[in-house]
């Protein structure tokens, strides 16, 4: 066995060694920190235990998706979207497919829509329910976490049901949906939705108003509305500083038109309001959840277009023509015409866009994420400078930085 | 949608002179400038139309195309809920364009990772440093005549025990 070298080539060149102020020290914090979630490193120069300045380094869970997607047929991608935010990973099949659905000039299905619409709240909790839970967790408060998570997992085997994965669904489809909703799942859904008032109301009751969590996330991480547009925040973060911006209401795609729902938003852009900012959008999902099931009608939930669509199978077996046509949209994929696009949803953590170009045929010349979280990270230094080293833990957690669509 | 095309009929009107091409693009619109004009239309957009969010740098690579590369921001207008394209072509032999980090903090990210991965050159950022690749990578992977399976790793490979 030959052993790596003594001393390794650092991976990062920081951005400063020496400290500005007499006295100060540079203290490397990750990539793999145990309060860190997600691969991230964060050089911080100390004055004390105060933090003046920092350098932030992501590209530890880079792997190259953008490259991959230049190789694979449209349809191919879809499991490899699912790996950008994993929290919400339906929010990026959709966002992603809606992409390709506007280069082919398709429109889907009604009940694809509310469907889709649907479980892009139900994503949305289950990622919020992740970010409070581990932001809380790692402030000390294990019940509230474990309240979150239970739900969060009530969440996911639900959507295992629906999908046959937990976290990776590879669910959406050009043009529709893998499938249709199986027999009591919706049933099921309102007894979660149920259950999870019961478990955020109890999380509301125990950090609320607690004084210890109240001094690590009041006027801690403090951005201005100015301040994060100017470093590119968008989701809850953004909305945290008091500005009501969204995309489901700014611009609204799939169903969101026709739902009645509130924006919340913070008042002073600090640890404090992202949490509430992110209960509030839970409460708000929720109740979008059941709109929706109520204005879900039976019908397809898949276009009637060849260009995407697979045949039958019982046609597949019996007539030549369907037989080409799954034979085509395996091995060529679908025929997507040459033209660019972008196109954003309101993603669980700001806006997700995806930029694509098509030269036509059955493989992507070009697929771009802009990701929230990658974004987030060129400006999170303005919510960690100036503030206390233990601050960074919390502040860095009201992010919701995804390692996976940050790094792509 | 036709506020949307009001917008962007101003917008045009006001950039005609600098503007190559424009067109409206499945609810964007996209305008193409002379590489030299790219921070100046961007001021205008931001100063005059309230551009405010810069959402994302990124380019296209052409290889049997001369110029070889669309440098590609998009704007996001935060008052008016409507977002530019605007999209310049720069040759291989000199992929640079100006920075835009004077009128969005967020472009430094950005341009770092469009910096390392197409090898495009953003005059006046001073941190070009590689963000998600690491120090000491050769080329750029994004370009189209890098092999996908190319291998560049900083700790060697261990060999098989025997």
């Amino acid at each position: 066995m030959n052993r790596p070298p003594a001393s390794l080539p650092n991976p990062i060149r920081p951005a400063f060694d020496k400290g500005q102020t007499e006295g100060s020290v540079i203290v490397n914090i990750g990539p793999s920190h145990p309060a860190t979630h997600g691969t991230i490193q964060i050089v911080a120069e100390l004055s004390g235990e105060r933090v003046v300045r920092t350098d932030v380094h992501c590209g530890y869970l880079h792997r190259g998706f953008e490259k991959e997607c230049e190789s694979h047929t449209w349809h191919n991608l879809i499991p490899y979207v699912d790996r950008l935010n994993y929290c919400s990973a339906l929010i990026n099949d959709f966002a992603y497919c809606e992409a390709v659905e506007k280069l082919m000039g398709i429109e889907i299905t009604p009940r694809c829509r509310y469907l889709r619409t649907l479980l892009a709240e139900y994503s949305r909790i289950a990622d919020h329910l992740t970010c409070v839970a581990a932001a809380l967790m790692e402030l000390g408060a294990m019940t509230a976490f474990l309240y979150l998570v239970t739900i969060r997992d009530y969440v996911y085997e639900h959507l295992a049901d629906l999908t046959g994965a937990r976290v990776t669904y590879s669910y959406g489809r050009i043009g529709g949906l893998a499938g249709e909703v199986p027999e009591g799942w919706l049933e099921r859904l309102e007894e979660i939705l149920d259950e999870m008032d019961t478990f955020v109301d109890r999380v509301h009751g125990l950090v609320d108003r607690n004084r210890i969590f109240i001094d690590r996330m009041r006027n801690v991480g403090v951005l201005s509305v100015d301040e994060a547009i100017n470093w590119g925040f968008t989701g809850p973060v953004l909305r945290s500083t008091g500005a009501p911006r969204d995309l489901r209401k700014d611009t609204p795609y799939l169903a969101y038109e026709e739902l009645d729902f509130e924006v919340p938003v913070g008042i002073k852009g600090d640890n404090y309001d992202r949490y509430y900012v992110r209960m509030r959008e839970m409460d708000e999902s929720r109740h979008m959840i059941r709109q929706l099931m109520d204005r879900l009608e039976p019908g397809p939930i898949n276009v009637d277009d060849r260009r995407c669509t697979l045949p039958e199978k019982d046609r597949v077996y019996t007539e030549i023509e369907s037989l080409i046509n799954h034979f085509k949209l395996i091995m060529e994929g679908p025929q997507v015409p040459p033209g660019e696009v972008y196109s954003a949803h309101e993603a669980a953590n700001g806006e997700l866009g995806f930029y694509i170009v098509s030269v036509g045929g059955g493989v992507p010349w070009k697929v771009h994420v802009r990701s929230p979280s990658f974004v987030h990270m060129g400006g999170v230094h303005r919510m960690l400078d100036g503030y206390q080293l233990a601050d960074i833990i919390p502040s860095f957690g009201s992010v919701n930085m995804i390692g996976g669509e940050c790094d792509r | 949608m036709s506020n949307a095309d009001d917008i962007f009929d101003r917008v045009r009107g006001g950039l005609a002179a600098k503007t190559l091409e424009s067109t409206v693009e499945h609810g964007v619109l996209a305008i193409v400038v002379e590489p030299a004009e790219v921070a100046e239309v961007a001021g205008t957009l931001k100063a005059t139309f309230g551009f405010d969010m810069f959402l994302d740098v990124t380019a296209v690579d052409w290889p049997d195309r001369e110029p070889r590369f669309d440098v590609v921001h998009h704007f996001y207008s935060t008052t008016d809920r409507v977002r530019v394209r605007v999209k310049t072509r720069v040759t291989a032999a000199d992929p640079s364009v100006d920075t835009l980090v004077p009128l969005y903090g967020s472009a430094r990210y950005m341009e770092r990772e469009c910096h390392e991965m197409y090898g495009i050159r953003f005059r006046g950022n001073d941190d070009l440093r590689p963000l998600l690749l690491y120090e000491g990578f050769v080329g750029h992977p994004l370009r189209k005549d890098y092999p996908k399976h190319q291998e560049q790793p900083l700790v060697p490979y261990r060999k098989d025990a025997s």
